[in-house]
């Protein structure tokens, strides 16, 4: 299997603080992986750095085959930010034309990207006046915009209806059966369950890098959280606060 | 860059513009709400024999001011909206390239203020007689010019803005010395040596004389089209500035 995302010691600082420590993966092309951990451990940086749009102080990411960030990658991959990020003062309809029109796309692929989301009965409204679970999925519509080789979520389900996130798993797992490399962030860790590969991360250092399967076995347990909670406990080189911080 | 995409950046800024009535309403209507204002404030001043009358020499000068302040403000905003909505952080990871995003603000922007100039020119000719020897083409022409100033200065400010109090702080900071030292309070060459320099490094005081060329002249002269193309220089010199502030990376 062909590597999308290759990380080899990433580390990076925000101000005086060390974010990531030395984080090294592979991503399999094709896939569904899940980024999991708790709020604060770093996932929004790690996929950042994915992305290119972080500064970072060592490591190296290469991502299809080039350098993070380099100017072919920007029609290549797609990237939800973890706030929504698309124009209130803008119809959904109007704000996937115009994300469109920047790969060079017509009406015909913002429809089908506001479908994908579940968004067509509001496509003619300001997204201003949507809830917050409909303006994620604006902003999610965005991102899927041109079939992206690789797509990068961050926190895509936080806020969405069980039913709704549902569908949007069902959305992420068909782009890996055409082919895409989807790399989804969430601190819910029954999430994990739909995901083909599972990298753990807590406090800036990955505490598990494998499959789904691979992590149950790793942890004795078929539970998840019972699984990552194992994990701190056994892997982390930091006390493990009693809460856990996750779901 | 590319023209497809600032054809396609164009034509949204202008979208998120028409959603907007109100601001629609404040830019067409409150210039020239302000040219009526001055010209009866100023209906029964006496006129100095040789002299254009006073509201003539203040309102052709009003006529770059108020598109040069209105854009700087809105393009403030609306560039430091696209900062901390995270859209600008969007924008570049997709092949949208800094002069797309840039110039089609200033593209946008400048057409609102094409109309905006023409309204209130139109309305300073015909409601209030203003006279000028030039043509009032070429005053909407550097209005335009000026609002296209005003665009360039507010994307590179905005950078220095994190909130939206701050970007509309930088209003007094950045337009109001240009005002007062721009020549229409006092004559420029009557100033001290200090301030005369100083409004000679400032853009907005070509814009000034530029107006005031046309008003005196009934041919474009020289000096009016070097003005202009100083401020058309200032305006590259501040996009290219403020396409230095948009970093792909961050911390």
């Amino acid at each position: 299997m062909t590597s999308a995302i290759e990380i080899r010691d990433l580390v990076v600082n925000r101000g005086k603080r060390r974010v990531l420590h030395g984080i090294s993966c592979t991503i399999p092309a094709g896939s569904v992986t899940g980024l999991l951990g708790p709020s604060g451990s770093g996932k929004t940086t790690l996929l950042r750095a994915v992305v290119g749009v972080q500064v970072v102080a060592g490591g190296s990411v290469t991502v299809l085959g080039e350098p993070a960030g380099s100017p072919r990658l920007r029609r290549r991959v797609g990237y939800l930010t973890q706030a929504p990020s698309v124009y209130a003062d803008l119809t959904v309809r109007e704000n996937a034309r115009y994300f469109a029109r920047l790969y060079g796309l017509g009406a015909a692929e913002a429809d089908r990207v506001i479908r994908a989301v579940g968004l067509a009965d509001a496509a003619g409204q300001l997204v201003g006046t949507l809830s917050g679970g409909q303006r994620s999925r604006a902003s999610l519509a965005c991102a899927l915009v041109g079939r992206p080789e690789l797509v990068i979520l961050d926190e895509p389900t936080v806020g969405q209806d069980p039913v709704l996130r549902a569908e949007l798993w069902e959305t992420f797992r068909e782009m890996a059966a055409d082919g895409s490399t989807v790399v989804v962030s969430s601190h819910v860790m029954d999430e994990a369950a739909r995901c083909d590969r599972l990298l753990l991360i807590r406090e800036g250092r990955l505490i598990a890098d494998d499959t789904l399967a691979g992590v149950r076995a790793a942890a004795g347990t078929d539970d998840l959280e019972a699984a990552f909670l194992h994990l701190v406990r056994t892997r982390a080189t930091a006390p493990v606060p009693a809460e856990g911080g996750t779901r | 860059m590319s023209l497809a995409i600032l054809a396609a950046t164009t034509g949204r800024i202008l979208r998120q513009l028409r959603h907007d009535r109100r601001t629609i309403a404040l830019l067409l209507v409150v210039p020239t709400a302000l040219l009526t204002l001055l010209y009866y404030m100023l209906a029964d001043q006496p006129t100095v024999p040789g002299q254009p009358p006073i509201f003539d020499r203040i309102a052709l000068v009003m006529l770059g001011v108020f598109p040069f302040v209105v854009m700087f403000l809105v393009t403030s905003i609306a560039m430091l909206r696209e900062r901390t909505t995270g859209t600008l952080e969007r924008l570049l990871t997709t092949p949208l390239g800094k002069l797309d995003l840039l110039f089609g603000y200033g593209i946008a922007f400048g057409l609102a203020a094409t109309v905006q100039a023409s309204l209130a020119a139109g309305a300073a000719y015909w409601l209030f007689g203003l006279d000028t020897a030039g043509s009032a083409g070429l005053v909407v022409l550097i209005s335009v010019v000026d609002a296209v100033l005003g665009v360039a200065l507010g994307l590179l400010c905005s950078a220095f803005a994190r909130t939206e109090f701050q970007a509309v702080q930088f209003m007094p900071v950045v337009v109001v010395p240009q005002l007062l030292l721009c020549g229409l309070f006092v004559r420029r060459d009557q100033m001290a040596g200090w301030l005369e320099a100083v409004s000679d490094v400032l853009p907005l005081s070509y814009a000034v004389e530029a107006l005031q060329e046309v008003g005196r002249h009934a041919e474009p002269t020289g000096t009016m089209w070097r003005d202009l193309a100083v401020v058309g220089g200032a305006i590259v010199v501040a996009l290219v500035l403020g396409a230095a502030t948009l970093r792909r990376r961050t911390g």
